[in-house]
This record gives structure tokens, C-alpha cells and sequence, in this order.
């Protein structure tokens, strides 16, 4: 009983401070929104906290918080489930949110929508909260859906922002398409198991899928229930965590302010998908040819996404592709059914990712809103906190032997190879050649923005064409790299003035800036140590990850390869694997600080491979064009066509003028004249005679 | 449940304070006429709410019946009573009533005591339509509510008025003439009996069910309205006053679903097997037609009528799957469709009594402006997309699972509302609410008044705690549901 109301507590505390800070954002002075909305998070993080001590102790947790609707045979329930999958999500989820809350408070400072923000962020952790805890698809669902209305809302927090209203509807849309699949998916499993609580769908799910099959295509075979089902799971888990081709809304979403960067478009809210796999892992395990789906698509992900960080300029932007990235990482983790793995991934990204994220934007307060990595350079002089603390986070990236990300990440490489499932040997070959890519672009934007010379407060940084344009450059690209800035002068709510005026040098942000780097920066380099061997190799997860073993036996052929933590961080070295990732630094490294000509050089020779990368593979055009504009033409043509011309032209306004036509006719007998009227009798009788003549 | 006939107070209440209304004449009286009206309103509101705590859960049978002898020549009565399909309709309604004389407070200026009694009036017939049970009593109300609101477009509406209320006028009348010579035909064949329960246990042939079933069909059709016969909606919607165009959203565009529930399934019900492929094929066009026609619209009130017309798509889709969860699923729409479309009608009515103006081109950056109204609107803006927690999902949620039971691909084809829903309702609020001050009437425009916040918290109040709380509104539905859908499975032919 106490351990429930404990549950309770955990998503109402933000709740409760988000509705404060919102419903009274216009009066309430800004020290009790912050101290409301952080006080409640803090709460949860403590409550989680004690929660975890009881759930390692073995006490877990199913049933109902209220009955939400019952119909027919059908009840649909809000409640929690509380193992250790959930647990550990809910450490990440408060742990984050706190820091980034303590974060806000310094990076918001100057907004004029400072409660407003704390009510959105404090208003996300619940919905997250709510999401984790769940133990049924209805309240995933609704939890899936607030996320994603808060995401909307922050994406578009600076609302005279053409590109930011844009990017949230955006946003908002790409993540519908996702959700349509999703809703499918989960009526699919209304229909067939008559529930939708978890732990009753697992343990059915064995004995439907041996024999259930769908009819969908017409005759034929059809398709096997459990294929159906996870697939359109997984396309919730597309939009929602950014897989190819749903991936196109986050780096829009960096328009949004970079607190909410770090928490819902890295940390957070784009792992639910991730989460969301690994909840279901009972029944993705009962279909390869799902797993297969989800393999192939985060191994796409994973690649394709990270070439893409390549030529950003845009300091978050990088750092976007590169969460998209190691998306993908955690969603080929999931297709090699090592779902511990993707979760361990998906807790070391969190803090590591978050860490990047607050660095960068440390950066941007120090270079008064410039968010060009070209405009950077030398910075770790002025900011040695954001500095180191960035180094830390962009090591954990790449995978540096002892850090976290090295031990998820290297984890995950060991696990593709060991799959056999169809797909897996492209997915090696894209996590190979992943590493090499992230270690470059991370360190290309670290040497650019740390190292270097100082290429900040130049005269000419106020026109952006000149400033950016190199001569090699082509037009197209300097008009492109002009785009982002130009739409942080059309907001005038925001930030007065974008970059260092001559002469003037970055300054180290305040202590509620950094220290949420610094908390973050101890489990970016601890959390993989501590927590390789009970979250992989132990029995950490429990029953709340399931795994075929015999079907798919790659976390146990992992873990003869495991001899501890230590051993494991000692014989990187003799991996490719590592050699992989420090080649990409050593290019990096070579590339931007040594000759800095090179790259230009490449850009200029390479044209069509960088028209491609910069147009971001067409995705975004293609969706404007065919989606968008398509959608729009059918609209006009069903209205214009259908509605207009069809129904009201032809029908409604045909059918009163055949009435009109049938009046101007009638009206032709009224002529007044009592001979015609005559004549007319005359001629009925005759005719009604003939025929009761004819009929007789 | 006293002998008290509360059904005949639901019905008379409102109807005889719209006399007292009109009875204070000329406009010099308008700030009594107001008052009384809210008065008369509130009692209308007061009255129902027995229905709801009185209403016993455990019986399919109607409740809280009045009988009366009308006509003895013809058999007709004067016969009411309720059960969980009709019972929200009459509280609804009666609550969208008190909105109804609240926005029209400061905003109606000319006639205020007969474009009130109007609506007070209109309100005790629709409660009458939705208590009735002899087939005549339920043609008068049917009938004598196309009155006042015909009215009420043709006086108080836009310029094009007269136009939309002959097409309002026309279309529905066209409908209802076949719906009377199905009931006379029902009258003759049941050997002089005028009752709607003694026609649903009565035994009909397919053919003669057949022809019932089209007459109800395009007489419900037109109401509803679904596609083709819909295109009198946006008209109506575009000439009518806030609070016209609030009723007729909320609460007149419920009645051919009602009727579906009342005459057709249960009086037809192998015709309705029959033919339930037509009704899911034209509720799947309207859900995704119309769906794409909304995306395109320039005029706001438009753009929500022809959403009301794909969301209407669900209720009849719910209806025709014959699942229990279906069922209810469309009566969750309808109501939540009430308060959504209520107030999303109420929501352009605030703006366009600023700025005079209905084009989304008009307007950009209100939030600027209007941040309150902003807030409110955005919360209304994502319960008509069908966001979890606001009544706009439930009745979604309900209907697409109940349909994926039914066939993966009406589902299919259903929740595609989940992204065009979504793109034409917040790709319309984006070019309204957010951006820059476009012009300068945006730059003069004033936030809401305590009126209004009062008015958009009583629809967000449903909204959000149907929402977060459905279960209360569908147990008050499910012995009813399940007892028309066991009477829908028995085949009457003989």
C-alpha cells in the first residue's frame, strides 16, 4: 500500500507543478515556477530512487490505478507496472529532467516565456513518467500522444518563428503517420488476445502466434499475427524515435530552445520508441521477420543519419545526427532481440547525449546565440568547464574504452555480429562503419568549436552571406547555411542580438549551467562500468526483458566473451572497432586543425555527393512535394471537383432547375384562355376513355 | 423517481421561458430578456440532471416514461421516456443551451428576445426529439426544430443567409418526406400502432425492410450529414451566428445518428445487415474526403464543418459494425463531438466578433494578442485531432479498435483521420494563432473576456474530464447497447 501511493507520486509531483506554473504562468513570480516545477521533479527522482531499492529487493509491481472505460467485454485501465525495465527508465527520465530543469534556469533567463517553458517541461516528465509506468498499450498510448503534444508545443516554443511552427507541425505530422501504424497495431491486439494489458497479452502471445495468421492480401497464405502486429508496433516506434524514413521532423526540431533539445529530442522522449520495443521484446521475439524490419531499418538509421552529421554546421544539428545515429544503434540492438543491450544504450546515451546537448548549448550563451561551429573555434580558453565536460560527453560518444557509451556501444557491435537473423550482416557492416563515422564528425565539431584558431567576433559576421560563404563553396550551400541564421533574427522575443560583436570574447556560463553539466558528466563516464556486467550479463532485467534463447541465443554466446568490465575496456585495443573510431578522430583531427584546406577541397570535387548530403538524401523535399503538395491538390480536386461541381452543380443545383424547366413547362398550360383549358379537358377524357375502352 | 415528469420538465421548461423571453418584446428590454433567458436556460439544465442521477444502470428498458393519449383516433400518445442511448443527448443538450445564451450575451444586439426564445424554444423541442417514443410525437419535434433554426440562420446569419437556410431547409425537408411515409407505412402495417417499441419487436420482411431502411437512410443521412448529401452543412455553418452554428454542430447534427439507433437498426435489422457495407463505405469517404476537402478550406468555419462531417463518419462507421465497443465508441463521438465542435465553433465566433472576419488569411500570430484565447483554443484545436485526454479521443480510439475487429482495412482506412485530422486542424491553427502579428487588425485585437473564459472552461471542463474519465458517460450506455445489439442480431423476418 505504501509503495503504491510511492507510484502515485512519482508522475503527479511534476504534474502538480506543471499545472501550477501553467495555469498561473502570468502572474506567478519566476522563482516559484522554477522552484515548483524543479521541487516536483526532484520529488520524483527521490521517490524513484527508493523505488528502485524496493524493485531490486524483488518487489514489483502490477495493477490498476482507475478504470478508465469499460465496453462490451473490453476494460481499458490506467495503472502502473513497476519492474526493472520500468525503474531504470524512471531514473532516467527524473535524473535528466532534474538536471535539465536546474539547467532552464540559467539558459531561460532572458525569456520572456520562462514559466510557460517550466510548465511544458515539468508537464513532459509526467507524461513520460506515464508512459514508462504503464502496464497496458491504452495509457502507452496516452502517454505516447502527451509526449508527443509537448514535444509540438516546445518545438514550437518561440512562436513567431516561422521555421519553429513549422518544425512542430512538422513534428507533429511525421509522428501521426507513426502513431497511425501504432493505433492499428494496437487494436490488432485488442481484437486477438481481448486485452490490452501487458502481462496478459505475454503470456498468450505463444500460443496465438503458433496459429494465428492474418488474411490481409487476398488469398494466400496471409500474415502470421505476431509479424503484423510488431511490425505496426514498430512504425509508432518510427516516428516516435526517428527511424528512416520517419526521421525527418528531428532535426527541425532543433528549434526548439536547447534545454528541450537534450531532454525530449536526446535523452528522453525520442527513446520511447526504443522503450517501447524492448516492453513488447515477448512478442517481437515470436516473429523474426519483424526483428528482420527493425534490424534493417536501424541499421539504415544508424549510417545513413551519421553521414549526414558530417557536413552540419549547426552546432545542434550535429549533435541531432548524431542522435539519430545512435537511434538507429539502439533499434539494431533490438533487432538482434539484445534488448538489455538497446536499453543499456539507451541509458548512456541519455546522459552522454544530454551532456552534448547542454555543452552545445553552454556554447551558444557564450557565443551569444551564434549557433555556427565556424564561427567557434579556441573556445575551451574561455569555457574550460563546457570545455572538459564536452570532451567527456563526445569520448563517451565514440566509444572510448572505460567511458559509458564505449561499453553500450561495443556491446551492441558484439551482439550484430553474433545474430543471425536476415539483415544482421548489413547491420554489422553499418555499426562498423558507424564508429568511424561518429568518432569524425564528433571531433570534427569538437576540434572546430574547442581548438583552433578563433574565428569569432569578426566584422563581417553580421552579413551571413559573406561570412559563411567560402569561395570555394557552391551558391546553393551558402544559402543554406545562411537559412538557420537568418530565422534567429526573425525572433525578436528571443535573444536580442546573435554573436559576438568585435572584439568581444565568449564568457564561461553560471553555475546553474554547469553544474547539470557536471552531473551529467560523472555518469558519462561511470554508468557503462558499473553497469555492463548486472545490466547485460546479470540477472538485472529479470523477467522484464524476454528472450528466446534457443531462436536467438546472442546475449549468451555474449557472454562468454565477457570477463568483466576492466578486461573488456583493456582488449578494445585489440578490436577494430576501436582502431575504427580512432581513425575518425585522428582524420577529424587532421582534416580541421592541420589542413583546414583539405575539406574545402573535397567539398568543392565532391559536387553531387554533397548536393545529396545537403539535401539531406531529397527526404524533406520529396515529403513537400508529394505528401504535402499532393495532399493539397486532392483536396482542391474532391472540393472544386466532387463537393462543388459534382454534388451541389450537377445534382442540388441540376435537380431545382429541373424543377425550374418542369415549371417554365407547366406554366405554358396557364395561359388564362378558357378555350385552351377546354381543349385540354376535352383531349383527357379522350384520352382516359380510349384506355378504359382498350382495357375493357 | 417520484411521480415528478421530468422529461416533460426537460421538454416544456425551456420551451415555456422562451415565451416568457419573447413576451418582453422589443430590444429596449434586452438586458431582462438576457437575464431571463440565462434563467430559463439554467432551469432547462437543472431539470435534466435527475435523469442522470436517477437513471438506473442495470435495465435496457426506457425510463422515467410518461404516456398520455394525443390523438385516441389515430392511436398517437404522448409518450417520452428515456434510456442510455438518449439520456446524455437531453443533458447535453440542455448544457449546450446555457453556452448557447451566454455567447450570444454582448455579441447579439438586434431582436435579443426573440433570437433567445429562439434558442430556448429549439432546446425543448430537441430534448423532445430525443425523449420521444410514439413515431408522431417524434416527427412534430423533429419537424418544429428545423423552425427555430431556420430562423436563426435566416435572421441573425451572415450575409448569404437566405441562401443557406432554403439549402438547410430544403435538403433536410427532402429527407423527412420519406421518413413520414415510412412511419405511415409502419402505422398500417402494425395494424394501427403508432409506438416506436411496438415497430422495433414487430416482424417485417426483407423487402419491406429494405425500403424502410433507404427512407431512414436518407432521412438520417441528410441530418448527419454524410456523404453526398452533406454539402447544405458548410453553408449552413458559414451564414449561421456563433450560437447557430453551436447548436447545429453539438447537437442537430446528432439527430440522424439518433434516428439510426432508434428506427433503423432496431426496426430493420436484417435490412441493416444488409446493407451495412453502403453505410461503412460512405462513412469511410466521409472520414477520408472530406477529410482531404477540410485540408484546403480559406474560410475557418468551413474548415470545421467539413471536419465535423468526417468525425460524423465515425459515429455511423461505429454504429454499423454492430460490436458493442463500436456502438459506444459512436455514441462517445457524438457527445464529445458536442463539446468539441461547440467550442471550436465558439472559438472562430470570438475572433470573427473582433476582427470580422472568418479567412485563416486574415489572421496570423493572435497569440500574440490573445494568449488566454490562445491557450483554449489550442486545448480544443487538439481534442478535434483526437489527442489522448481530451473526448476527442475516446470515441476515435473505440470506433478504429472496434473496426480492426471488424475488417484490418475499414480500420485501415479510418485511422488515416489520425494524420489528416491532425493536418487540417493544426495546419489551420498554426496560419491563425502562431507567427508573427500578421496585420493590423490582429495587432488590435483583445484577449478573452470573463465571458468567454467562462464559456471555453464549461467546454473544456467536458472536453479534458471526458477525456481523462470516460467511464462514467459509457456506463450509463452499455445495458442499453447490448440489449439493442442482441435485438439487432435477431433476424425478424418470418
Amino acid at each position: 500500500m505504501e509503495m503504491q501511493k510511492l507510484y502515485l507520486l512519482v508522475p503527479l509531483a511534476p504534474l502538480v507543478g506543471a499545472l501550477i506554473a501553467g495555469l498561473f504562468c502570468r502572474v506567478l513570480p519566476r522563482w516559484i515556477a522554477h522552484t515548483v516545477t524543479s521541487g516536483g521533479v526532484a520529488i520524483a527522482l527521490i521517490a524513484s530512487c527508493l523505488i528502485f531499492k524496493d524493485v531490486m529487493a524483488g518487489n514489483t509491481y502490477n495493477g490498476p490505478v482507475y478504470q478508465w472505460l469499460t465496453s462490451g467485454d473490453y476494460r481499458f485501465e490506467v495503472g502502473f507496472l513497476i519492474d526493472q525495465l520500468t525503474v531504470t527508465m524512471m531514473l532516467v527520465v527524473t535524473s535528466v529532467s532534474l538536471m535539465v530543469h536546474i539547467y532552464t534556469i540559467g539558459y531561460m533567463q532572458d525569456d520572456p516565456g520562462y514559466n510557460r517553458f517550466f510548465s511544458y517541461i515539468a508537464l513532459f516528465t509526467f507524461s513520460m513518467l506515464m508512459l514508462v509506468m504503464s502496464n497496458n498499450f491504452m495509457q502507452l498510448f496516452f502517454g505516447w500522444e502527451a509526449v508527443g503534444l509537448v514535444s509540438y508545443l516546445l518545438i514550437g516554443f518561440w512562436y513567431t518563428r516561422p521555421t519553429a511552427i513549422f518544425a512542430n507541425l512538422k513534428a507533429f505530422l511525421v509522428n501521426r503517420v507513426g502513431d497511425f501504424g501504432f493505433i492499428l497495431g494496437i487494436g490488432l491486439v485488442l481484437a486477438h488476445f481481448g486485452t490490452l494489458d501487458y502481462v496478459a497479452v505475454f503470456a498468450k502471445a505463444p500460443a496465438l502466434a503458433a496459429s494465428t495468421t492474418l488474411p490481409l492480401f487476398g488469398e494466400g497464405p496471409g500474415v502470421a499475427l505476431m509479424t503484423a502486429i510488431c511490425i505496426l508496433l514498430f512504425i509508432g516506434a518510427m516516428g516516435k524515435s526517428a527511424q528512416v524514413p520517419l526521421h525527418v521532423w528531428l532535426p527541425d526540431s532543433m528549434e526548439g530552445p536547447t534545454p528541450i533539445s537534450a531532454l525530449i529530442h536526446a535523452a528522453t522522449m525520442v527513446t520511447a520508441g526504443i522503450f517501447m520495443v524492448a516492453r513488447m521484446s515477448p512478442l517481437f521475439e515470436l516473429s523474426d521477420t519483424a526483428l528482420s524490419f527493425v534490424i534493417v531499418i536501424g541499421a539504415i538509421t544508424a549510417l545513413f543519419m551519421g553521414f549526414l552529421g558530417i557536413i552540419q554546421n549547426d552546432i545542434k544539428r550535429v549533435v541531432a545526427y548524431s542522435t539519430l545515429s545512435q537511434l538507429g544503434y539502439m533499434t539494431v540492438a533490438l533487432g538482434a532481440s539484445a534488448y538489455s543491450v538497446a536499453i543499456f544504450h539507451l541509458m548512456t546515451h541519455a546522459f552522454f547525449k544530454a551532456l552534448l546537448f547542454l555543452g552545445a548549448g553552454s556554447v551558444i550563451i557564450g557565443m551569444h546565440h551564434d549557433q555556427d561551429i565556424r564561427n567557434m573555434g579556441g573556445l575551451r580558453k574561455y569555457m574550460p568547464i563546457t570545455w572538459l565536460t564536452s570532451l567527456i560527453g563526445s569520448l563517451a560518444l565514440i566509444g572510448t574504452p572505460f567511458f559509458a557509451g564505449f561499453y553500450s556501444k561495443d556491446s551492441i557491435i558484439e551482439a550484430v555480429a553474433l545474430s543471425h537473423i536476415p539483415g544482421a550482416g548489413f547491420a554489422y557492416f553499418a555499426v562498423m562503419a558507424g564508429v568511424f563515422v561518429t568518432a569524425f564528425y564528433s571531433f570534427r565539431m569538437y576540434f572546430l568549436v574547442f581548438h583552433g584558431p578563433e574565428r569569432f567576433g569578426k566584422p563581417a559576421h553580421h552579413d551571413p552571406h559573406a561570412a559563411h560563404a567560402k569561395p570555394a563553396q557552391p551558391a546553393a550551400h551558402a544559402d543554406h547555411s545562411a537559412h538557420g541564421h537568418d530565422d534567429l533574427h526573425a525572433d525578436d522575443t528571443h535573444a536580442e542580438h546573435h554573436g559576438l560583436a568585435p572584439g568581444q570574447k565568449p564568457h564561461e556560463t553560471p553555475w546553474v549551467v554547469t553544474l547539470p553539466l557536471i552531473m551529467l558528466a560523472i555518469p558519462s563516464v561511470i554508468i557503462g562500468y558499473i553497469g555492463v556486467g548486472p545490466m547485460l550479463f546479470g540477472d538485472y532485467f529479470k523477467s522484464a526483458i524476454f528472450v528466446n534463447a534457443e531462436a536467438h541465443p546472442v546475449m549468451e554466446e555474449l557472454a562468454h566473451h565477457f570477463h568483466g568490465a576492466f578486461a573488456m575496456a583493456t582488449h578494445a585495443a585489440t578490436s577494430p572497432v576501436f582502431w575504427l573510431a580512432f581513425l575518425g578522430v585522428a582524420l577529424a583531427w587532421f582534416l580541421y586543425l592541420k589542413r583546414p584546406d583539405i575539406p574545402e577541397a573535397i567539398k568543392a570535387r565532391s559536387g553531387f555527393l554533397y548536393t545529396l548530403l545537403d539535401n539531406k538524401y531529397y527526404f524533406d523535399k520529396f515529403n513537400e512535394v508529394f505528401f504535402a503538395g499532393g495532399a493539397r491538390l486532392l483536396g482542391r480536386g474532391l472540393w472544386k471537383g466532387g463537393d462543388a461541381g459534382l454534388i451541389d452543380g450537377i445534382i442540388v443545383n441540376g435537380a431545382t432547375h429541373l424543377v425550374g424547366w418542369f415549371a417554365t413547362l407547366a406554366r405554358l398550360f396557364q395561359t388564362g384562355h378558357i378555350y385552351h383549358y377546354a381543349f385540354t379537358m376535352i383531349i383527357g377524357v379522350f384520352v382516359l376513355m380510349t384506355l378504359w375502352v382498350t382495357r375493357a | 423517481m417520484s411521480g415528478t415528469p421530468l422529461l416533460s420538465l426537460a421538454i416544456w421548461v425551456p420551451i415555456l421561458a422562451g415565451f416568457v423571453v419573447l413576451a418582453t418584446g422589443s430590444d429596449r428590454n434586452a438586458p431582462l430578456a438576457r437575464m431571463l433567458s440565462l434563467i430559463g436556460a439554467l432551469a432547462g439544465l437543472l431539470v435534466t440532471l435527475p435523469l442522470y442521477t436517477g437513471f438506473d444502470l442495470q435495465t435496457a428498458a426506457m425510463q422515467f416514461v410518461e404516456f398520455k393519449s394525443w390523438i385516441p383516433r389515430f392511436n398517437v400518445n404522448y409518450h417520452l421516456g428515456v434510456d442510455g442511448i438518449s439520456m446524455p443527448f437531453v443533458i447535453l443538450n440542455s448544457f449546450i443551451t446555457v453556452t448557447v445564451v451566454l455567447a450570444g450575451w454582448q455579441v447579439i444586439g438586434n431582436k435579443v428576445a426573440q433570437y433567445n426564445a429562439g434558442f430556448l424554444i429549439m432546446s425543448g423541442l430537441l430534448n423532445g426529439i430525443f425523449s420521444a417514443l410514439d413515431g408522431v410525437l417524434f416527427y412534430v419535434f423533429f419537424e418544429a426544430s428545423l423552425i427555430p433554426l431556420y430562423l436563426i440562420i435566416g435572421v441573425w446569419g451572415g450575409p448569404n443567409r437566405v441562401y443557406a437556410a432554403f439549402k438547410f431547409f430544403l435538403f433536410t425537408l427532402f429527407g423527412s418526406l420519406l421518413f413520414l411515409i415510412a412511419l405511415l407505412y409502419l402505422f398500417v402495417t402494425s395494424g394501427g400502432s403508432f409506438s416506436i417499441l411496438d415497430w422495433q419487436q414487430m416482424p417485417i420482411g426483407l423487402s419491406a425492410q429494405t425500403w424502410l431502411f433507404l427512407a431512414f437512410l436518407v432521412a438520417f443521412a441528410v441530418k448527419v450529414p454524410m456523404w453526398p448529401v452533406h454539402t447544405w452543412l458548410p453553408d449552413a455553418h458559414v451564414e449561421a451566428p456563433t450560437g447557430g452554428s453551436i447548436v447545429l454542430a453539438a447537437i442537430a447534427l446528432k439527430l440522424g445518428a439518433y434516428g439510426f439507433l432508434r428506427f433503423s437498426l432496431p426496426i430493420a435489422p436484417d435490412a441493416s445487415h444488409e446493407l451495412s457495407g453502403l453505410v461503412i463505405g460512405l462513412s469511410l469517404i466521409a472520414i477520408i474526403y472530406i477529410g482531404f476537402v477540410a485540408l484546403v478550406q480559406d474560410d475557418m468555419k468551413k474548415l470545421v464543418a467539413y471536419s465535423s462531417i468526417a468525425h460524423m463518419g465515425f459515429v455511423t462507421l461505429g454504429f454499423f459494425m454492430f460490436s458493442a465497443m463500436g456502438v459506444e465508441g459512436a455514441l462517445v463521438q457524438m457527445i464529445s463531438h458536442g463539446f468539441v465542435s461547440g467550442a471550436m465553433f465558439f472559438s472562430i465566433g470570438v475572433m470573427y466578433d473582433r476582427a470580422h472576419s472568418r479567412q485563416i488569411a486574415d489572421y496570423g500570430g493572435v497569440v500574440n494578442t490573445m494568449p488566454k484565447f490562445a491557450a483554449f483554443f489550442m486545448l480544443f484545436a487538439m481534442a478535434n485531432a483526437g489527442l489522448p485526454a481530451t473526448s476527442g479521443f475516446v470515441g476515435e480510439f473505440m470506433v478504429i479498435l472496434a473496426a480492426v475487429d471488424h475488417s484490418f482495412w475499414v480500420a485501415f482506412a479510418a485511422a488515416s483521420t489520425m494524420i489528416v485530422g491532425a493536418a487540417y486542424t493544426l495546419w489551420m491553427y498554426k496560419r491563425v494563432v502562431f507567427g508573427a502579428v500578421a496585420n493590423h487588425h490582429v495587432a488590435e485585437l483583445t484577449d478573452i473576456n470573463a465571458r468567454e473564459f467562462l464559456i471555453f472552461v464549461l467546454f473544456a471542463v467536458g472536453a479534458l474530464g471526458m477525456g481523462l474519465y470516460p467511464q462514467p458517460f459509457t456506463e450509463v450506455m452499455h445495458s442499453s447497447v447490448n440489449e439493442l445489439l442482441r435485438h439487432v442480431a435477431l433476424s425478424k423476418i418470418q
